[in-house]
């Protein structure tokens, strides 16, 4: 569920940022509530670790501005700033051990010996790593460094968390697991969390909201639920999830691709459709009826996946993907359904679609 | 897999060199100076009276401990150059590459040169001295510059920093950039962030530089045969006329030995220490 309060915690607003020639970050603006778990995600090179970055600090921005809880952060040093960064390499100081890595950032602050005792044995003990106090960080594993990482953030008790591909070192099972923890964790001390990552799944799991960055600009930010059931742009529908893409006019209020038509209210032009795969149906387990869009489609090759089966269709000059249950047995030659509701008008910066 | 042939092959000629000229040589030294000179020879009475001379006669230990003192000040002054110098060439120069070089050029200039070449500069005639008296500093040369313990505490400075520079700056090199933004992160200053990180973690280098630094200028005998006159003698200088002029070999393995020893306690200390302060 997206976040109940309103009041942005943090304000982006046109930032821009360059390296050399190279325009990394052009114009983006973006809110992050009270609380929030928002996910930045995008490829390698979308420009999402150089947000993160100018959140933290690390690097100047070129033009915009940045506010945090009603003050201007972008002018602050790193160090200045109730932010924390989790790393992707976690980061931990290779010379101290668990407990003065997390202690680290309230000995610098000099916060009270005694206070700082209690406050790392509570941090160490939310990550589940009070066993590991007097080790240092070679001698544990990466899981456990990405705790430790956790505790050494969260012990300062920001405003706001950064983590930046903090689960990409860390193998399948253990991921998911982290990913879990992660956000409980939020929950549990009501912060706000910005996360980075390429894993789109992963953005799916955890987040309040996904921010889908592009080539330094965002594509969409919405809740999982809805970025993945509407999405806005054809980038936007292929990245979250699979889908099919279909390119074809609106003409008078009914849209036109190949020889299927349907009612739509989208204006008259070229335009792309998003269907996702698990919303083509073979017309033997629909209810035969009202509204639904009829294809013809001769079948290619199937891969089995447990629960389901994913199926290539050939349909006319086009080749679609479907998600149909195990159990059913496909013939070469099927018909099967769309409802016009599960095709959603994209924008589509490529074929010269819908564009603003 | 490597035949035994080859590998005999390839281990034996290395083994030799260093048996003959390294523990043989050593072994001769550690014989010698159980023996001693009489009419001009060599004479293999086995007795501890060059370490009791050693001991006794004030010359040898007072020349030991001014060497000490000068590779001391030396390495003080060369972790002084050297550490600022690598710390800003690793962390803020945009021409990393050029002024590393800068720095290293200087080693492929004869050492002899480079001794040399403060004499000139520090002589009564010298550079220096000019300068000195054209700006009417000084009317006459000054003699000190010289023929000094200070004269060749700063030759060997200048020869042995970037001895110091190298491990030191291998060392910052070696410090992960983000390990320092995460220090920024967690709210310490520029200065925290020093002293709290990368002094530490820079630790091994600063004592494989100074180790460098102190162990080959306790042992230079260059410097101060050229600069340093009769109050800028060193150790090797000592062992040097032993050998030579004065003929006295087992004297001289014995003042040898006992540089040796210092040496070697200085090697293993700086080892244990580098041990405590390593992190893998």
């Amino acid at each position: 569920m997206p976040a109940t309060d309103t009041s942005a915690l943090l304000s982006i607003r046109s930032v821009t940022k360059r390296f050399g020639r190279t325009t990394v970050l052009r114009g983006l603006s973006l809110d992050v509530a009270e609380r929030e778990f928002l996910t930045v995600l995008g490829e390698s090179g979308s420009g999402k670790t150089t947000l993160l970055r100018l959140i933290a600090g690390f690097e100047p921005l070129d033009s915009g501005e940045i506010w945090m809880a009603g003050e201007r952060l972008d002018t602050l040093p790193p160090y200045r700033r109730n932010v924390n960064t989790v790393f992707q390499q976690y980061a931990l100081f290779p010379h101290l051990d668990c407990f003065e890595n997390v202690a680290y950032g309230l000995r610098v602050r000099g916060v009270p010996k005694t206070e700082i005792e209690a406050r790392v044995q509570d941090a160490l003990a939310m990550v589940k790593m009070t066993s590991w106090t007097r080790s240092l960080p070679a001698k544990i594993s990466g899981g456990q460094q990405q705790r430790v990482a956790l505790a050494r953030a969260l012990v300062n008790r920001p405003r706001l968390l950064l983590l930046d591909e903090p689960l990409s070192a860390l193998d399948a099972n253990l991921r998911r697991q982290m990913q879990t923890e992660l956000k409980s964790l939020q929950r549990e001390v009501g912060i706000s969390f910005v996360f980075v990552t390429h894993d789109q799944e992963e953005a799916m799991a955890i987040s309040d909201r996904i921010a889908l960055m592009r080539a330094g600009t965002l594509e969409q930010v919405a809740s999982p639920e809805e970025i993945y059931a509407r999405p806005k742009t054809a980038y936007a529908a292929s990245f979250i999830g699979q889908t099919n893409l279909l390119h074809g006019q609106v003409q008078g209020g009914r849209a036109v691709v190949g020889s299927w038509e349907w009612p739509c209210s989208q204006p008259d032009g070229p335009a792309t459709f998003s269907l996702r795969p698990e919303n083509l149906l073979l017309a033997s387990q629909e209810q035969p009826g009202n509204g639904v869009v009829r294809l013809h489609a001769r079948v290619h090759d199937q891969v089995f996946q447990g629960a389901a089966r994913i199926v290539r269709l050939q349909c006319e000059e086009v080749t679609l993907t479907a998600r149909v249950p195990a159990s059913e047995e496909l013939r070469e030659n099927e018909i099967f359904v769309f409802s016009p509701d599960d095709a959603v008008p994209v924008k589509d910066h490529h074929a010269g679609g819908q564009q603003e | 897999m490597y035949t035994r042939t080859y590998k005999t092959a390839v281990a034996v000629p290395p083994l030799l060199w260093v048996s003959t000229f390294l523990l043989l040589a050593y072994l001769l030294l550690f014989l010698h100076s159980f023996w001693s000179v009489q009419d001009g020879q060599i004479v293999h009475h086995w007795s501890l009276s060059n370490y009791r001379t050693l001991a006794t006669q004030p010359l040898y230990l007072e020349v030991l401990w001014r060497s000490t003192k000068i590779a001391g000040a030396v390495t003080l002054l060369s972790l002084a150059l050297g550490y600022p110098l690598a710390y800003y060439l690793s962390f803020y120069s945009r021409r990393k590459m050029l002024l590393y070089q800068l720095v290293i050029i200087p080693l492929w200039v004869s050492y002899l040169v480079r001794a040399y070449a403060w004499k000139t500069i520090l002589g009564s005639d010298g550079v220096l001295n000019t300068l000195l008296q054209y700006v009417h500093l000084t009317d006459a040369p000054v003699s000190a510059l010289l023929y000094s313990p200070f004269a060749v505490i700063l030759t060997l400075t200048h020869i042995y920093t970037p001895f110091a520079f190298l491990p030191i700056f291998a060392a910052l090199e070696h410090i992960p950039r983000h390990l320092v933004e995460s220090s920024s992160d967690l709210g310490a200053s520029p200065r925290q962030t020093f002293w709290r990180v990368v002094m530490p973690l820079s630790l091994p280098g600063v004592i494989a530089g100074a180790t460098f630094a102190f162990v080959l200028s306790l042992g230079d005998f260059l410097a101060p045969l050229l600069v340093g006159g009769s109050s800028g003698i060193m150790i090797s200088n000592v062992v040097v006329s032993l050998f030579g002029a004065a003929y006295d070999w087992p004297l001289g393995a014995a003042v040898s030995l006992a540089m040796l020893l210092l040496v070697l306690l200085l090697l293993w200390l700086t080892e244990s220490l580098e041990k405590r302060w390593s992190h893998a």
